[in-house]
């Protein structure tokens, strides 16, 4: 698509009616074009005004929920470099960036030939794309009319866990704050509490971080945490360090 | 320029978004709930424009106000006001809605056409929504058929401009101009940014 033809996508553009090539393609246009950018703010602010006249009381539950689901939220840092090249609007990636920057740090520290770097480099990769897998379904989950949030101390009261739940959905997750980590060769292990039978839900091999359990809710009656061997068990090994209840 | 014309939306005087936006962007949970008092009516009432069912509406007005909370470090004041920086994530995140469920979404719009009247009995009733909703209103007719019908079922419906194309009977080319000279005409018949 020509320059002059990507211009006139402005209030296409505004109006969120490109599909998402369009769209990322018009970005890049967006970042090298001051007149663009000025249209696209003018043309934000028009449609802004077409939003706010069409302004509904929300109902005061609706802020309960949102107030109450603040404080489960991480924030994002603010972009330090020219948003060139941003994806459209998203900008969920503030934490992933940061585990990338972590792992690769790692990687370059263990040192070795270019190609296991560039090996873990990927691994690297892979792993912050799962982390935010992770904490866009989290997000999400939170953001189900019905969810519920439940949170306990480790035992040892080293950490805290924050169990997130909506019946809904059928799903729950699990937050995890300065849990210590796991001895080397083992993995905190979520389990779904069924009535005292425990149903495996997930591994989380850190103490900090997110965790959409596996597996759906049915009739658990809340969840627990336990210690065991990298990979996992099918049952309990250990004495749970948390049991959160879905009260 | 108009004394009722404001970049950052109807409301004001109000709170100073783009301070507690600032506020907000450090953690502060007070100066949320107060931008929350001023935005959540706006963000709510785009959303069920568009999506119409009232529990799903409520559900991305919820992930809406989330992402303002996540992300207000990311607003860039240079860019525009506060008002609008909000109300772009509450209508990218509704189109989005609609398009996941497109199937859906062409039965729900089909039924929306044959009744096709904004829900206005919980509109917020303050004085200056109702002067806000007039002078939208006096403008929208301010612009060409064409201009209208482009912007209404892009903006309201979450139309892509193909198929804004496509339901009009109109080429791609003439609807994405008469999307952005509709706007040009309703950003000067609203005095936004003059």
């Amino acid at each position: 698509m020509s320059a002059a033809d990507l211009h006139t996508l402005t209030g296409a553009y505004a109006a969120h009616a490109l599909d998402p090539d369009e769209s990322a393609e018009f970005e890049r246009h967006l970042a090298g074009c001051p007149a663009c950018a000025q249209e696209v703010a003018e043309f934000a602010a028009t449609l802004a005004r077409l939003g706010s006249a069409e302004a509904a009381l929300p109902p005061p539950a609706l802020k309960a929920r949102v107030m109450a689901a603040l404080p489960t939220l991480r924030q994002e840092a603010p972009h330090t470099i020219p948003a060139r090249g941003r994806r459209r609007g998203r900008l969920a990636w503030g934490w992933p960036r940061l585990a990338l920057a972590a792992c690769l740090a790692l990687a370059a520290a263990a040192g070795g030939v270019a190609v296991q770097q560039h090996q873990q480099a990927g691994q690297a990769r892979a792993r912050a794309a799962a982390l935010q897998q992770q904490q866009d379904h989290f997000a999400g989950l939170l953001t189900a009319p019905d969810a519920r949030t439940a949170t306990g101390a480790a035992a040892g009261g080293a950490g805290v866990g924050t169990v997130v739940w909506s019946p809904s959905r059928g799903q729950a997750g699990f937050l995890a704050a300065g849990m210590p980590e796991p001895a080397a060769g083992s993995t905190y292990e979520l389990w779904f509490n069924d009535a005292g039978t425990m149903r495996p839900a997930g591994l989380m091999p850190t103490g900090d971080g997110v965790l959409l359990l596996t597996g759906p809710l049915d009739g658990a009656n809340g969840v627990g945490v336990t210690v065991e061997p990298a990979g996992g068990s099918t049952h309990p090994t250990t004495a749970p360090v948390m049991l959160l209840s879905f009260t | 320029m108009s004394a009722v014309v404001h970049l950052s939306g109807p409301g004001l005087p109000g709170p100073d978004l783009k301070e507690l936006l600032a506020k907000v962007a450090r953690g502060d949970q007070d100066a949320f709930s107060r931008l929350y008092d001023t935005v959540a009516a706006p963000v709510l009432g785009l959303v069920r424009r568009v999506l119409r069912d009232p529990a799903q509406s409520e559900e991305v007005a919820q992930e809406v106000l989330l992402e303002v909370w996540r992300t207000a470090a990311r607003y860039r004041a240079e860019r525009g006001g506060v008002m609008p920086w909000v109300l772009t994530i509450a209508h990218r995140r509704a189109v989005d809605r609609v398009r996941a469920a497109q199937a859906a979404a062409d039965r729900d719009q089909r039924a929306a056409a044959a009744s096709h009247t904004p829900v206005f009995d919980e509109v917020a009733e303050q004085v200056e929504g109702r002067l806000e909703r007039e002078q939208v209103r006096r403008c929208m007719k301010s612009l060409t058929e064409l201009q209208r019908e482009a912007l209404t079922l892009a903006y309201y419906r979450g139309y892509t401009y193909p198929q804004v194309a496509e339901v009009l009977g109109a080429p791609l080319g003439t609807i994405k101009t008469r999307m952005r000279d509709g706007l040009i005409r309703l950003r000067d018949c609203l005095g936004v940014g003059a």
